[in-house]
């Protein structure tokens, strides 16, 4: 009988794993969704390389839980997704998927510096590669969020706008590393880029235990089809 | 991923000048002509437009293939088809820096790209619509493209030959990967064999008008061949192309929707049936089903990239003025 369905037994251990594994998936492949739709080539080609790191960490994560990384990534349902909700919202505009790009990497590469010393040596192997790539997604961003946020009337008011969308997203992400230390990397590059830091306010939760938002279903139906329609076919 | 062979509308620049004459002497010498070496206009235009056409190639072929990248089947597959798609997009931009050295701006190739008068490979009109059709592009579009890419790496104007060199050594690799695809698909399930059998039968006539018009109806390579522009005829090249695929098609088992396709053995060669002519002329003029959704793609993405690009040039105009 082929397999259509996987049950995971989510020790701590796996469940951070996937939490990690899928924020890392789902973003990459909203990322990925630009190919051949960004304003300049060379953005092309930058947006592709930050969603083949993504996808990369996400197998390297998903191959140390002990399960099929294929069947982890297209064999389950929504609910059974770890990752947080920002990762999964729309690309919006350019705007949008720069901000989110760099809030969320910021979060990530705090958390990739102090898995480093992790006990857990599949951990700290998979934070020692991704923590060089996360800096560079991280420095990317900026540099965008800084010229958009700097730019025109129109590049400003739309960075205002998907940071004002973003920020009540921002709990989940650091919730696994010191706020105080994200806000000093984010702060800095808001104000370089003439954008008002959002308050401090409630946070949008729920990827983390598989409350998810309307669009995780939308992208699995389309990221899974294949998998799914062809039960137990190798690709 | 590939360069269409032209029909070059210029004819040949007969200059009789004594630098006409320096100039094929040092192409008849195997000689690379350099950016700032003299050479006659219509050189200049010919190159021009076939670099910038294949760039536009490039940049528009992203777009079919980049239709499965949420779809792929697997992680691994995932993966591979976004670096390829990556790559094609690089192939597009060192192309249109080629393009830059003999004097014209991107931005302006762009622009004949967005207004429809430049033009890029039919093949990418045509729509990708299963997971073969990743696997096919890869190992016949690709393929086809090698054919005609690797005697350009011996192109007489040095940027675009260097350009080629790193080109095919990417494409090639294309190509295997998507041939492995083919392989995976024909030895899995009868629904992924005829999966692999429905792209078959879609691309490959396609894939052989890639090589461009038949040679009685090319009357103008004879220029090209002469500056060593071109290497090979049309039919020469898509013939090379048709005896290393047919064996490759065999060896995964499937069938070539050609029922007049045989080996000649006097010749060694795989004679094949005619090609649709008007259906290529079709396509070209515009008239293919994909022709108006890959354009429409580019105009969008480029106008919707408008307020980003301004956004970059005043943030770096601000950043002079503070600098000054």
């Amino acid at each position: 009988m082929a397999t259509t369905s996987i049950t995971i037994d989510e020790t701590p251990r796996i469940r951070s794993f996937l939490a990690l594994a899928d924020d890392a998936l789902i973003l990459g492949h909203r990322t990925s969704e630009w190919t051949g739709h960004a304003p300049t080539l060379e953005e092309e080609l930058a947006l592709a390389n930050i969603a083949l790191d993504l996808i990369g960490q996400a197998r390297a994560l998903y191959q140390a839980t002990g399960y099929a990384e294929d069947a982890l990534a297209y064999l389950r349902d929504p609910p059974q997704f770890r990752n947080a909700l920002i990762a999964e919202l729309p690309n919006g505009d350019f705007a949008f998927t720069i901000a989110r790009l760099f809030l969320v990497s910021a979060a990530s590469d705090l958390f990739w510096r102090g898995a480093m010393g992790a006990t857990d040596p599949d951990l700290a192997a998979i934070a020692a590669k991704a923590e060089k790539e996360t800096a560079y997604h991280v420095r990317h961003a900026a540099e965008w969020l800084i010229r958009l946020g700097d730019g025109t009337d129109e590049s400003h008011r739309r960075a205002q706008e998907a940071l004002d969308t973003l920020w009540p997203y921002t709990g989940e992400i650091t919730a696994s590393v010191d706020r105080e230390a994200w806000l000093a990397v984010v702060a800095p590059i808001l104000a370089r880029a003439t954008l008002a830091q959002p308050a401090e306010s409630w946070m949008q939760a729920g990827g983390r235990e598989g409350r998810h938002t309307e669009y995780l279903g939308h992208l699995l139906a389309e990221m899974q089809i294949l998998p799914r329609s062809y039960p137990g076919a190798a690709w | 991923m590939y360069s269409q062979a032209l029909n070059t509308k210029d004819t040949a620049a007969a200059d009789a000048s004594p630098d006409a004459d320096r100039f094929q002497a040092r192409i008849d010498a195997e000689e690379r002509i350099e950016p700032n070496d003299w050479m006659p206009e219509a050189y200049r235009r010919t190159l021009i437009r076939q670099i910038s056409q294949h760039a536009h190639s490039e940049v528009v072929g992203m777009l079919p293939e980049g239709n499965w990248i949420t779809r792929a089947p697997s992680l691994r597959r995932k993966a591979a088809l976004l670096a390829k798609v990556q790559d094609e997009g690089g192939h597009g931009l060192y192309l249109y820096s080629a393009a830059e050295t003999l004097g014209v701006s991107r931005e302006e190739l762009t622009d004949q790209l967005l207004s429809g008068r430049a033009k890029y490979s039919s093949i990418f009109n045509y729509p990708t619509l299963s997971w073969a059709d990743i696997g096919t592009i890869g190992w016949l579009v690709d393929g086809a493209a090698i054919m005609n890419q690797i005697p350009l790496c011996r192109c007489s104007f040095g940027p675009y030959a260097r350009a080629m060199i790193r080109v095919c050594r990417e494409e090639s690799f294309h190509q295997r990967q998507g041939y492995e695809i083919m392989l995976t698909l024909c030895r899995g399930t009868p629904e992924q064999k005829a999966m692999a059998q429905d792209a078959l039968n879609r691309w490959w006539w396609p894939c052989l008008m890639m090589f461009g018009p038949p040679d009685t109806e090319s009357a103008h390579s004879d220029t090209s061949m002469r500056w060593k522009i071109k290497r090979f005829t049309n039919d020469a090249l898509r013939q090379k192309f048709v005896d290393a695929t047919v064996p490759q098609g065999q060896f995964l088992g499937l069938t070539f929707p050609d029922p007049e396709l045989r080996l000649d053995e006097a010749s060694g060669h795989w004679q094949f049936g005619t090609i649709d002519w008007d259906e290529f002329r079709r396509v070209l003029a515009g008239n293919g089903p994909c022709n108006r959704d890959r354009l429409t793609a580019r105009q969008k993405a480029h106008a919707e990239g408008a307020w980003v690009r301004d956004a970059a040039l005043a943030h770096a105009a601000k950043q002079q003025r503070k600098a000054a």
